[in-house]
């Protein structure tokens, strides 16, 4: 009887163990108290004025000058200060100073260095300047670059490989200073553009523009070269002839043209100012082996800095405690005072105290902590699309019974980005100049409906597009004028596609009646380049072959990776392909270079993946870009809309429209989609944000219990049915 | 013993070389140093220019396996292949693509690793053979049966199920748990625990049956029929011998995967946020960061090979009929 009981008793103590070790480790986890179970902070954080948020994809580059990713923005933009930025509240979208004491305005001069006016012919100007004054007494963040001793000699810029022995990383040197923001610095860094070592993904472009920045990278290539395993280069002992140091808060930019969008540059973080120390410091023998680089420490003036860069965990910002403060915008656009975002006029930024990204490589998990209260803001992927919002009658998206009953509120703003189908014109068959092909073109416009598109794979976040230009952007004319003559028309209060039966005609027009040539009575056989080749692509291209299908084409998927995908591109050899751009700042000029002859892919390696070239247009562009905002550029943008819509390089696609989800807590949510800046705008009611993860996170036992009761039960009869027969005589 | 060791150390020298070139030739088939560039560099405005510095750079300016341009011995030594294997063999994994010491990252990144499959192996063995053990125990009863078809049932649902059932159950309903994340020291506890349940849970059927018909093997030989004979009762005669004699094959079978341990878990790491080797080597892969790639592949071939070794040493130690000539 006792060895029974024995055999028997270790699962059941195994059982019981388990869930006492369970118990154990959780409440030593949770720290005895109220908090969550499932919080995945530590339970002395909850309280404080911290932000939370993900991040999908880890960062590649921190150095200012190297950045040009939108993931790599959301840290850059709070740490780094370029003289200028956009106003948080105002729409369209208005450039504002940062560091910058005013908006720099241009000055053209001629050949001879006499000053122009403002609206001189192109061809008078030789040289455009911006001179920019920055504010006085801003300073940097703590850094060990400049930490000095008592005789105002550098700490740590004599460091070694020895000498770094026990440096693993910046957080392990003892001593950081600070130093006021200088307008060399600035200069520094546009000086850094050109620079071999830091592959600068603007230099190209700004080499055509900055005067003399092309001769100066050759001269920092042969520097290089002449003096092979130099580290370091001071730049200030060079000098570049379109950007000069006037004084200690004064410099200037040289530009060899007119171009007005330059400005727009000026708010990103590649004219964020750089101190030679920083440059000097990360140069120094052994860091680079140590992981410490400018690309992974950055430096700034801004209301933030980098106090953990674990991009495989999470990453940290932390109020600068040198930040000289900034006033939170007074007045925005209307609505803006009954929606709250004025409350905080004029106080003194940032609100937050700390900012902690978390990685989240899978949606799902990043979804639910949202829910849970663990995230204070996130977007919408299209699994969750259904639990988070619905469209009402009226066909506007709002949210679910189940969001509105937690209290997260829901932001929605037409991004300005395109996601388009571009025909290449190199093509023998869709491309070109013809009017055989041009009607191809537009009877294939108008056959894929885009909004059924949008409907069915993008849960209906997106607005057709009626040419390159997105609303928001200067240059977008909505309404009835707005539209897209070739492939819409107005009806009632709305643009209505035109009917299968005119695109039909028009390709019989171009020479394919029901989709057979009719020169020789085949088929029309077209083919679709694509990098989305993964199987959730199946449907939407199922759905595209039937869009062709109505006109009798027969549209062969040619899916493949993203890197044979861009050969093609650069190649030509694509037809049709699928592909989007994002705007680098709210100006028509950033689209309409995407259709720019001279920019081209075949030949010139440029953005114009369609190879569109169109005399017209080339020039209407040239004229445009550097026409000031106003009636008069807005005729020329008219000419060139018509221009493309006419000839369609592209099927014009949809704009996509990006939908935020934020909790209650988090207050002055506004969507700006060309800040990178923004949070220091964001401000965090803890308390109530504690109170909510408390109240959804309570944990759950009962299922616990009642499934280890079952087990117990399920094995009850056997271990009855065992001792029986242990027990059993066989006589 | 030790010359058969060191004939296999030899062995592994072709090998790892081989799999070195194999790795060569089919991440260069799919991806070119100019991809690489690109992807390093950004999409958007990258000039052939910066391509073209970023590969002299790094090196990939090179041929991939072949040199013709050079003389003699550089032909080989000249190469992409060379450059970037020979310093492999004595574990210099050199500099990431994006210019991290990749062996400062391998150092940081195998103790998340660690921290998941060193209790999911240990508490994994300890749950399947209890349950084997079990299984075995009440073999032809109810339990049994009932036990295998459930095996059969946890073997066929697919591992991704029990990651995102697991986070949505544990997590997400009965909150006790966090969803996803990782932490340092004893605040990483909290994060392992449902990784590693479902590690557990998801390696249950497939374990638990295998573990049984060793078990149930066991029990049909001889010194069994001997023990009943001598009047031991069916539980002394499970636990005492039978256990002791199945787990010769258990622990061959364990011994293997140790040195793997290090390398972590890909999907269990990206879907718990885990910031170990696995989801280094996923990431690497999506970046395209060959650096990294190559040196993942070497050490996972040599972790291997080194499970190898020490699977035929501990048949040794535990089977004294076993001899290694």
């Amino acid at each position: 009887m006792t060895k029974h009981i024995k055999i028997i008793n270790p699962h059941i103590l195994d059982y019981s163990a388990i869930s006492k070790l369970f118990l154990c480790l959780l409440l030593l986890c949770t720290g005895c108290d109220n908090s969550p179970w499932n919080n995945p902070y530590p339970n002395q954080d909850s309280a404080k004025n911290i932000y939370y948020d993900s991040f999908s994809e880890r960062p590649k580059h921190l150095d200012p000058v190297s950045s040009y990713s939108s993931n790599e923005y959301v840290f850059l933009g709070q740490i780094y200060e370029p003289p200028l930025q956009y106003h948080f509240l105002k729409r369209p979208y208005e450039l504002i100073p940062l560091t910058a004491i005013e908006l720099p305005k241009p000055e053209l001069f001629d050949k001879k260095g006499q000053l122009l006016e403002e609206d001189a012919n192109l061809g008078t100007i030789d040289r455009v300047k911006y001179k920019i004054s920055i504010k006085p007494d801003i300073l940097y963040q703590p850094h060990p670059a400049f930490a000095k001793n008592a005789s105002g000699k550098y700490l740590y810029h004599d460091l070694n490989t020895q000498k770094l022995s026990n440096i693993h990383a910046l957080s392990d040197f003892d001593t950081v200073g600070t130093r006021k923001l200088l307008a060399k610095d600035y200069v520094y860094q546009i000086k850094r553009m050109a620079h071999p070592r830091v592959h600068s993904p603007i230099s190209g472009l700004m080499a055509k523009y900055i005067l003399g920045l092309n001769d100066f990278a050759e001269e920092l290539s042969k520097i290089e070269k002449d003096n092979p395993g130099t580290s370091f280069i001071d730049l200030n002992d060079y000098e570049l002839p379109g950007a000069r140091v006037i004084d200690d808060t004064t410099f200037e930019i040289t530009l060899s043209q007119k171009y007005p969008q330059f400005l727009y540059w000026l708010s990103m973080s590649f004219f964020a100012p750089m101190p030679w120390e920083a440059d000097y410091f990360y140069s120094q023998a052994g860091m680079t082996e140590k992981n410490i680089t400018l690309d992974w420490y950055p430096v700034g003036t801004g209301p933030f800095m980098l106090s953990e860069n674990n991009p495989n965990l999470r990453m940290v910002l932390e109020r600068n405690p040198n930040f000289r403060g900034e006033a939170f915008p007074s007045e925005g656009e209307s609505g803006d005072q009954a929606s709250g975002l004025l409350d905080d006029a004029s106080k003194k930024m940032p609100f937050i105290d700390k900012a902690i990204y978390s990685l989240e490589k899978e949606s799902i998990p990043a979804w639910n902590k949202f829910l849970q209260g663990y995230y204070d803001t996130s977007g919408i992927v299209s699994d969750s699309f259904d639990q988070a919002v619905q469209f009402n009658l009226q066909g506007n998206a709002e949210l679910t019974d189940e969001m509105q009953e937690k209290g997260i509120r829901l932001l929605t703003a037409v991004t300005t980005s395109t996601s388009y189908m571009g025909f290449n014109m190199a093509d023998e068959v869709i491309g070109g100049d013809s009017e055989r092909a041009r009607l191809l073109r537009r009877a294939i416009s108008i056959t894929v409906d885009y909004e059924e598109y949008i409907s069915i794979f993008a849960n209906g976040r997106g607005k057709p597009a009626q040419g390159p230009i997105p609303p928001g952007i200067f240059g977008n004319v909505q309404g009835e004028a707005g539209i897209n003559p070739y492939v819409y028309q107005w009806q009632g209060d709305r643009p209505v596609r035109h009917s299968i039966e005119h695109a039909k005609e028009l390709l019989a027009q171009a020479g394919y009646p029901e989709g057979r040539d009719n020169t020789n009575g085949k088929q029309l056989v077209l083919n679709l380049d694509s990098p989305a080749a993964g199987p959730g692509s199946k449907a939407s291209f199922d759905w595209m072959r039937k869009q062709f299908a109505k006109l009798g084409i027969n549209l062969v998927i040619r899916a493949t990776d993203y890197n044979r995908f861009q050969e093609k591109m650069r190649k030509g050899t694509a037809q049709i392909f699928q592909w989007g751009w994002n705007a680098d700042y709210p100006d028509p000029e950033n689209f309409f270079f995407l259709l720019y002859g001279p920019n081209a892919k075949i030949n010139h390696n440029g953005e114009n993946a369609a190879n569109y070239k169109n005399a017209e247009f080339d020039e209407l562009f040239n004229q445009m870009k550097s026409m000031s905002n106003g009636p008069e550029r807005q005729a020329v943008i008219d000419k060139m809309v018509e221009v493309v819509r006419k000839d369609a390089p592209w099927l014009w696609g949809f704009h996509p429209v990006g939908f935020s989800l934020h909790h209650q807590w988090y207050k002055n949510a506004k969507p700006n989609l060309m800040a990178n800046n923004t949070l220091k705008y964001k401000r965090i009611e803890p308390r109530l944000r504690t109170e909510s993860r408390s109240l959804w996170n309570q944990p759950i036992w009962w299922p616990i219990a009642l499934l280890i009761f079952l087990a117990l039960i399920l094995l009850l009869p056997a271990i009855i049915s065992y001792r029986r027969k242990e027990t059993e005589s066989i006589l | 013993m030790i010359s058969y060791i060191l004939r296999r150390i030899a062995y592994a020298f072709p090998i790892l070389v081989g799999v070195n070139i194999i790795t060569f030739i089919l991440f260069f088939v799919v991806n070119t140093p100019d991809d690489m560039a690109r992807m390093q560099l950004g999409m958007k405005r990258v000039s052939e220019t910066a391509i073209t510095k970023w590969k002299e750079e790094r090196g990939y300016d090179k041929p991939i396996l072949w040199n013709s341009s050079s003389e003699s011995l550089e032909k080989i030594t000249d190469t992409i292949f060379f450059q970037n294997s020979v310093k492999l063999f004595v574990f210099d994994f050199g500099r990431s693509d994006s210019g991290r010491d990749i062996g400062h990252d391998i150092s940081q990144r195998m103790w998340p690793s660690l921290a998941i499959t060193v209790p999911s192996l240990l508490l994994g063995l300890l749950a399947y053979i209890s349950f084997g053990l079990t299984l075995a125990f009440f073999r032809g009863s109810y339990v049994d049966v009932s036990g295998v078809i459930l095996c059969v049932v946890m073997m066929s649902i697919s591992g991704l199920f029990y990651i995102i059932g697991g986070q949505y159950l544990i997590g997400k309903f009965l909150h006790l748990v966090p969803i996803s994340g990782y932490d340092t020291g004893f605040n990483a506890i909290k994060f392992t625990i449902l990784p590693i349940l479902v590690g557990l849970i998801g390696g249950i059927g497939a374990s638990t049956r295998w573990y049984r018909t060793i078990f149930l093997e066991e029990m049909g030989k001889d010194y069994v029929r001997t023990a009943k004979a001598k009047g031991l009762s069916e539980a002394r005669v499970l636990y005492q011998h039978v256990l002791m004699n199945g787990l010769i094959p258990i622990l061959t079978g364990v011994v293997v995967v140790l040195p793997s341990l290090f390398m972590g878990s890909l999907i269990v790491e990206s879907f718990f946020a885990i910031p170990g080797l696995g989801s280094y080597t996923i990431d690497a892969i999506s970046r395209q960061d060959f650096a990294i790639v190559r040196s993942m592949v070497f050490l996972g071939s040599v972790l291997y090979i080194i499970g190898l070794i020490l699977t035929d040493i501990s048949y040794t130690l535990v089977d004294p009929r076993v001899r290694l000539n």
